[in-house]
């Protein structure tokens, strides 16, 4: 649990707006485990570690009855904004009818609201309950004041004091004004609810924005429009670093709507989140800006990532994997097994940048009025969009103000606000509310990329084909480069995605990543370096299980070893920020789901046709196990259909069961986009694709028929979703694939590889 | 001058008849619910009806919708939600939703031509609607439990 104290904070003015007056409000200190916390404190600015012990989480009563709670974290499609505020209504036992969600603004007294990492539950289950409990108690004892009974004698029911001796009743509208007067309850005086009590937790809800997205409600950032607005569209450099050395506007002026350009300056290294430069087109609406756009004439100064060719750095990518490289973990001894013998077995996987590309492309609108911004964006780090725009203007990070709109897709992409910091650059320019929206040809050459990566695995098995020594080895740009061009090596919690906790019973392994220098901007994508880690290592298992002549089930289970506790203190594993006594690498969990998903998809025991097969896979990321059992059809012409998939999935306690189904369903879509077609490339640093006729995602022939998702009843703390359905399901295609043709996948995209017999 | 019906709604528009449609619905009616995906066709966020029949928005030039009558996501339920979009509703289709319109428009037209679509008609209509939170599964789903309420 953190360490919370609770205060009233209902006569202050922090939420100015949001509730009347009379309302209790509750606030909240606490101290979050920042999860990305090294990534983004040196950037502009004051420390963030200083500024969050400050009130951050909301819920508020109106004297009408109304439960206002503020929902912090942004909504992208994983429900996080409906099912935390969930929890907190019901611990304070609200009529979740009566509840209205305010999205919180920016504002570092949240604590981190940077909605990344998959842990907003994880971090926030605890604090919601008690923020609940805190204001139940406060209304139970203003209700027994009133009355002139114990507290004891008192309970709740829907937003309703009950006081069941005398019948009498109070809705929590009646004491909202006394109970705000009551000072706020010690921790150690609240109860909260047993489980078998909860009203919402563990209940599947509707999204509380579902009616509106049906129905085409403004939701969106790209639906933002205030008076005065103009709309602009930027031309930035083709290659990352590049800078205008001259322009020609003169007919993109010409164009009716255009009202005039802006030249935006490069970016001073490190790019961080700041604006890539370029021109804008500033116009009365958004076709006249793309239309200016296109009649830009402009001389550009590549700069020295004009070097950037994927077919080499591929090269030098593979060629670094083979060679010696830094030791992430390394038990037993290696060397010496490999000396000893057995048979060697070696393999080398690769897989390709890949972009986020959101529906909604990047867009946000800002208004610059005497040196203060307000700004609207589809971002899941307001308060890095903050930064952003306070560095790009040279003003205090308190003086922007960031609304959050709903996200029409992020997988990453919107934790890194540049394009609300162009937005700000530009509003200031015009003297007007400026809306940029990123065409998808600029969302797509000019992303924050998935990395690139080469993984060379080698084994020698012994007894019955089990490896007695392992080594593996990845190479890949590291997302650090974002923050430090001379980043070389991997950081800690990217080689300790599904790389050095790799959770294998083998007395000698090592594990080692090796130099690469980023060329183009690098983010963090849906489960991150867990893609390309779990795709060699859940591939090259299955390889092995080949070798050895065993059922790669069986041999995985074998793989994995006893049920255990793995510890890795003694090499800095950062086990996603999560504490190792509540969330140990718990080899029985990850068994359990393995062999669970091996049992609901029949494997071994249901007969498939000729041009089919079924591969597994497994993976612990974000806390949580997930095994992923891919059935796939390859028919005569090479043409690939994935009519089946089985997830099981321990994420410890579940808050909303159907909204986290549709997190598993949803990212067996995202990994078949990412296995059969998912590939960025660069020709002298320019991104050679541009949208989505040249970077296909997975439509609905392409995707699963029918994924079929089971979650772990558990009473473990809870973990991530929204990521780790990813990881697995890669390799579980790609073993799926290897079953029905007998074709191996060491290189991805699928789309490369032809699958007919 | 280009005159058109917009959710029942006449409008006439005097500017630039290369403008797509739905820079019109959504910069100059403020009608948002339509979505830029891609600008050229090949993601179905802009989905809307011109005279019945499902079209890109994106590409469609105003010159090309002189006299029609478009509908929108916001036209769609006459009075109160569409079956289809109840349907959505009741099946938790979306996850981020910002397709979903799109593809509730698609979905319509492929209800009025085919009132008990199979898998086949669902994967040949909704070829060209993206989702990348990947709710398909939930999409076929959710056709089939309309076309089934509509029969």
């Amino acid at each position: 649990m953190n360490t919370n104290s609770i205060e009233n904070v209902s006569r202050r003015r922090f939420l100015k707006g949001a509730f009347s007056a009379g309302a209790l409000v509750l606030g909240v200190r606490f101290l979050p485990q920042v999860l990305w916390a090294a990534v983004r404190e040196p950037l502009y600015g004051p420390d963030v570690k200083d500024a969050v012990f400050n009130p951050n989480l909301f819920v508020g009563i109106e004297p009408n009855g109304t439960v206002i709670i503020v929902a912090h974290r942004s909504e992208m499609g994983t429900g996080i904004r409906t099912s935390l505020p969930r929890v907190l209504a019901d611990e304070l036992d609200a009529d979740w009818t009566r509840v209205k969600l305010q999205q919180g603004i920016g504002d570092a007294r949240y604590g981190s609201q940077n909605t990344d990492g998959s842990h907003s539950i994880r971090e926030f289950f605890d604090v919601m309950r008690e923020m609940g409990g805190a204001a139940r108690l406060m209304l139970v004892r203003a209700a027994a004041q009133r009355w002139k009974v114990s507290p004891d004698e008192c309970e709740t029911r829907l937003s309703t004091v009950v006081h069941a001796a005398s019948g009498r009743k109070l809705g929590y509208g009646e004491l909202a004004r006394a109970a705000a007067k009551l000072p706020v309850p010690k921790k150690q005086e609240l109860q909260f609810k047993p489980s078998s009590k909860w009203r919402y937790i563990g209940k599947s809800a509707p999204m509380y924005d579902l009616a509106g997205i049906c129905s085409g409600k403004p939701l969106y950032g790209i639906d933002t429009s205030l008076d005065g607005m103009v709309y602009a569209s930027i031309e930035h450099p083709p290659v990352l670093g590049g800078k205008v050395k001259s322009y020609d506007d003169g007919e993109a002026r010409r164009v009716a709507g255009v009202r005039r350009t802006v030249q935006i300056p490069p970016f001073k290294p490190p790019y961080a989140f700041q604006a890539l430069g370029g021109v804008a087109v500033i116009a009365d609406n958004t076709w006249a800006a793309f239309q200016g756009r296109s009649k830009l004439k402009i001389e550009w100064d590549n700069g020295p990532n004009a070097s950037y060719n994927s077919t080499e750095y591929r090269k030098m990518l593979e060629e670094t994997a083979r060679k010696p490289g830094k030791v992430v973990r390394n038990d037993g001894d290696v060397e010496a097994a490999f000396a000893k013998g057995g048979k060697i077995v070696e393999a080398a996987y690769y897989t390709p940048h890949v972009a986020h590309a959101p529906m909604e492309p990047p867009n946000a609108v800002a208004d610059y009025r005497e040196g203060k911004v307000t700004a609207w964006a589809p971002t899941q780090n307001p308060q890095a969009v903050q930064d952003a725009v306070a560095g790009a203007l040279g003003i205090k990070k308190e003086n922007v103000i960031c609304h959050v709109t709903l996200l029409g897709g992020a997988f990453g992409r919107k934790s890194m606000p540049d394009y609300v910091a162009e937005a700000a650059l530009l509003s200031k320019e015009v003297g007007r509310p400026v809306k940029v929206t990123w065409r998808r040809e600029d969302d797509i050459k000019f992303d924050y990329f998935h990395s690139v990566a080469a993984m060379y695995m080698k084994a020698a098995l012994g007894e019955n084909g089990r490896p007695s020594a392992w080594l593996q080895r990845s190479v890949f740009p590291s997302l650090m480069s974002t923050f430090d061009a001379n980043t070389m090596y991997g950081a800690p919690l990217e080689v300790g995605m599904g790389w050095n906790d790799i959770p294998y019973d083998i007395p000698n392994l090592r594990v080692e990543n090796g130099p690469a220098k980023a060329h183009v901007r690098i983010g963090w994508l849906r489960s991150v370096a867990n893609i390309y880690h779990a795709y060699a290592v859940q591939s090259f298992s299955d390889e092995l299980a080949h070798v050895a002549q065993r059922d790669p089930v069986e041999y995985l289970l074998d793989l994995i070893g006893p049920p255990r506790i793995i510890d890795l203190k003694s090499i800095g594993y950062w086990n996603y920020n999560g504490n190792t006594e509540q969330y140990p690498i718990d080899t029985s969990r990850l068994r359990r789901v393995v062999e669970m998903a091996a049992s609901q998809a029949g494997w071994g025991k249901r007969k498939l046709g000729k041009g089919s097969g079924m591969g597994i896979a497994a993976h612990r990321s974000f806390l949580t196990y997930v095994a992923t059992v891919v059935e796939v059809e390859v028919n005569d012409k090479g043409e690939l259909k994935i009519p089946r998939v089985d997830t099981v999935v321990d994420a410890g306690l579940v808050v909303s069961p159907d909204v986290v189904r549709n997190q598993f369903e949803g990212a067996a879509v995202f990994g078949t986009s990412v296995t059969r077609t998912g590939e960025i490339t660069a020709t002298n640093g320019v991104i050679d694709q541009s949208n989505f006729h040249n970077y296909p995602v997975a439509r609905i022939a392409d995707a699963p028929y029918y994924t079929k998702v089971t979650l772990v009843e558990s009473n473990a703390p809870p973990a991530g979703v929204g990521e780790p359905g990813v990881p697995p399901f890669v390799p579980a295609l790609c073993n799926a694939v290897y079953a029905a043709t007998g074709k191996r996948i060491r290189e991805l995209p699928l789309s490369k590889h032809n699958l007919k017999a | 001058m280009i005159r058109l019906k917009v959710n029942g709604v006449e409008h006439s528009f005097d500017g630039d008849s290369e403008m797509p449609l739905l820079w019109y619905v959504r910069d100059k009616l403020g009608l948002t619910g339509t979505k830029f995906g891609c600008g050229e066709a090949l993601c179905g966020a802009c989905t809307v009806h011109q005279n019945g029949k499902a079209v890109r928005s994106c590409v469609l030039p105003m010159s090309a919708v002189q006299g029609a009558e478009i509908v929108t996501i916001e036209g769609l339920g006459k009075n109160g939600l569409h079956p289809v979009q109840k349907a959505w509703i009741r099946f938790n289709v979306p996850q981020c939703g910002y397709c979903q319109a799109g593809q509730i428009m698609q979905a319509v037209e492929l209800l009025n031509s085919k009132a008990a679509p199979t898998d086949e008609d669902i994967e040949r209509a909704m070829a060209g609607n993206i989702c990348r939170c990947g709710t398909y599964q939930r999409i076929r789903a959710a056709i089939k439990a309309a076309a089934r309420e509509s029969a």
